[in-house]
């Protein structure tokens, strides 16, 4: 079977031991977690992974079953990247000089659609956000001047279908 | 943490006084209805140890030889009565310790709750003296686990743990807590969980679901059932019973699935797997509907899966959703708990008797009585077969005995030939397949079923493991029937050498301590036999016993257990010899 990219979504109780519990899930199974970011939901209490792996069809779901099974996971989903919309976020820092001695940084920042969030004597950082390829992109725009400290996020997505969390969360209430 | 909770007895007087976080454990545990738990003491559990020295008139505890055998006998105990073993250790080595026995629950999910001491909270993270991460240790074998460091969380979380251990698929739960939670006062209220928002431990069975399965059952021509130990778990033995009887479907049992219907009710057809029967194996490749109940799809069950039942719809009943298409894809998932699941589907499926298809099993019977179980249970060579022990066993006890198998050769003919007439008799280590399982487990199965008879059955090799535990029946004078089947080798290891290694017999020749010797150390009755003539006059005296009592049965050194499928081999290549 053909190993494609997943976003793996997992809803879940804010829970120390959880991060280990989960991680645990993929170290058995030899998949290897592309970008992991943990944040708040759009649900007060709730907390929200954002998991991409590539691997197969058969070992995504078998994946998400072992997530969802967890006492703290509310729910646990799985899209291709067709049925997301993501982004990742980097942050480039650059020596100064380079932003006055080299018009072409000016340009590539702007083409980039990134902005500048700091500027200091020594350096400045440029902060982008896109997909990953285009931040591959400018990274690799920018290398050939020199990039003192590179550094990208984990994934952040959000499905085109619902993930009914809060219908499911009332309907526990309701039944208790 | 969202959890809903349900009021029960204050156990303690209403003006609320405050008590130590180690009398509250005890609380909890009486709340929960404990009355038995097994363990070992040490520094950072001492706190507790001291309320149950004040509370020994409510509450048992057992001190094991090592804390291993506390959680087989929680095992054990948990598996013949239904409700959840309580295993207590202290922190670092003892927490360790007890990892085994956790493996062996999760994978055979068996309702326990471990409990460990855990250094002072100020010493988290210091490499303090019997310091061990425990939570990041257990988690993987763990269905929950949890960290108390203060009192006030111990009515809470205790709740929850045995909510969490005893509903849905079971399985172990581990909390551990530190030694100023034990300490601490504390002003103590228990309420028993019913609910946490984050988990659905029974899905609802989905009506339209139902009404496939019944479609394809009532159209089948060749249906074959293979039900496991959710049949037991879900307390669907009688629901079965009558859906086999009215379907007249022949019945296969995965290992752990042993005992739930009577071992000679006619359509109740044999056991499935590595060294399962013939029949049901063979046939499993010929059937047009395989309906799975309470089971898993292990790899011992199943041979290559790409060879497995592949011309067969697939039914699976199934309480827990993370199994469902996980090894074999199934046509219809019937989710939900198979008691109230198969009392759903009785009424949508037709009386039928599948005449020709049993006679396929019956034919495939005769064909297994003559290869193997002839010489196994009516062997006409000289030295003993570990089948025609078992097989006195069944007689001695009427197959009313609860069976408790350790693991290699013994542990499958025991599954293989022990007769069962009521369920929650087979206890084994299926999943995990825990050498040193056996005695301790034994040892928690009697004292979960003190009205019946208890024998065990261990290898030579596997009793080694965990042999100290003689000191608890002889501490406790608990009347278990201990059977040593021993042929000097581990076998099952051997027969693997001697089939698929050449006759390599790299380290499995075993040269024996004297077995008697040993248990009259302990002062317990024992006796060594070798001889067929001895066998039957035997095993009438140990089954007589009203006391605990070890049997050395010198076998055959060099049998090998059959049928087999070997490892990755499918179903239908069943090896008879």
């Amino acid at each position: 079977m053909k190993k494609q990219w997943f976003t793996i979504s997992v809803y879940s109780e804010n829970n120390v031991g959880l991060l280990n519990r989960i991680s645990g899930i993929f170290l058995k199974r030899h998949i290897n977690i592309e970008s992991l970011n943990v944040s708040k939901s759009e649900i007060d209490g709730v907390s929200k992974f954002t998991i991409v792996v590539n691997t197969t069809d058969k070992w995504v779901r078998n994946i998400v079953g072992q997530i969802e099974k967890q006492i703290e996971v509310i729910k646990a989903f799985y899209h291709t990247d067709e049925e997301t919309i993501y982004q990742e976020s980097a942050l480039f820092k650059i020596a100064s000089n380079l932003l006055f001695d080299e018009r072409r940084i000016q340009n590539i920042i702007k083409e980039n659609n990134s902005q500048i969030v700091t500027v200091a004597r020594d350096f400045f950082v440029i902060a982008k956000s896109g997909r990953r390829n285009e931040i591959d992109d400018m990274y690799e725009q920018l290398k050939p001047f020199g990039i003192m400290q590179f550094v990208r996020s984990g994934r952040i997505s959000v499905s085109k279908e619902e993930m009914q969390i809060t219908a499911l969360l009332k309907e526990f209430y309701e039944e208790v | 943490m969202e959890i809903v909770k349900m009021k029960t007895e204050e156990p303690q007087n209403k003006t609320k006084l405050k008590i130590t976080g180690a009398e509250a454990i005890i609380h909890c545990l009486l709340a929960e209805g404990v009355d038995i738990l097994y363990g070992y003491p040490g520094g950072a559990i001492m706190p507790v140890y001291d309320e149950l020295y004040k509370f020994q008139d409510k509450l048992t505890h057992i001190l094991t030889r090592h804390e291993q055998g506390a959680t087989h006998a929680a095992q054990g105990y948990a598996r013949v009565s239904g409700r959840v073993g309580v295993a207590m250790a202290t922190s670092g080595p003892g927490a360790t310790n007890l990892v085994t026995g956790l493996a062996d629950a999760q994978i055979d999910s068996t309702p326990m709750v471990c409990i460990t001491g855990q250094v002072t909270r100020a010493l988290l993270g210091s490499d303090a003296f019997q310091e061990t991460d425990i939570i990041g240790i257990s988690t993987p074998v763990t269905k929950w686990n949890y960290q108390i460091t203060k009192a006030e969380e111990i009515p809470e979380i205790m709740a929850k743990a045995f909510y969490i251990a005893k509903t849905g698929r079971p399985g172990p739960v581990l909390v551990d807590i530190t030694k100023n939670a034990q300490i601490d006062e504390f002003e103590f209220i228990y309420e028993k969980c019913t609910a946490v928002r984050s988990y659905n431990p029974v899905p609802k069975p989905d009506v339209k679901a139902i009404e496939a399965a019944a479609d394809l059952i009532n159209s089948a021509k060749k249906p074959m059932i293979v039900w496991g130990q959710g049949v037991i778990l879900g307390k669907a033995e009688e629901e079965l019973k009558a859906f086999v009887e009215k379907t007249g479907i022949p019945a296969a049992w995965t290992i752990m699935g042993a005992s739930a219907i009577d071992s000679d009710h006619p359509l109740n057809v044999g056991m499935v797997g590595m060294h399962g029967n013939y029949g049901p194996n063979v046939l499993t490749n010929e059937c047009d509907l395989l309906i799975a109940i309470g089971m898993r799809f292990d790899d011992r069950v199943t041979g290559n899966l790409d060879t497995y039942a592949k011309q067969a719809k697939v039914i699976h009943f199934e309480i827990d959703k993370a199994e469902v298409n996980k090894n074999v894809r199934a046509d219809v998932a019937v989710l939900g708990n198979s008691k109230e699941t198969l009392d759903l589907i009785l009424p949508l499926v037709n009386e039928n008797s599948h005449e020709e298809w049993h006679n396929e099993f019956k034919k495939k019977y005769e064909v297994e009585f003559e290869a193997v179980i002839k010489n196994d249970i009516h062997p006409t060579k000289e030295g003993l077969t570990m089948g025609e022990v078992i097989e006195q066993i069944n007689i001695a006890s009427g197959n009313k005995a609860v069976i408790v198998t350790d693991v290699g050769q013994h542990q499958m003919i025991g599954c293989r030939y022990a007769k069962f007439k009521e369920s929650k008799s087979n206890i084994t280590s299926g999943g995990l397949g825990t050498m040193g399982f056996a005695l301790p487990a034994a040892i928690g199965a009697k004292m979960g079923a003190m009205d019946r008879e208890v024998v065990a059955i261990i290898g030579d090799g596997g009793y080694q493991m965990t042999i100290q535990e003689l000191g608890v029946i002889f501490q406790h004078n608990v009347p278990v029937k201990i059977v040593v089947l021993n042929n000097d080798h581990l076998g099952m290891v051997r027969q693997w050498q001697e089939l698929f290694f050449d006759r390599r017999y790299a380290s499995t020749v075993m040269v024996n301590p004297d077995f008697v010797k040993i248990a009259e150390g302990y002062h317990i009755e024992s006796k060594r036999i070798s001889k067929r003539e001895d066998l039957q006059s035997t095993i009438e005296e140990m089954i007589a016993s009203k006391n605990p009592y070890f049997l050395e049965v010198k076998v055959e050194k060099e049998d090998n257990v059959f049928p087999m499928i070997p490892s990755g081999a499918s179903v239908s290549d069943v090896r008879l010899k």
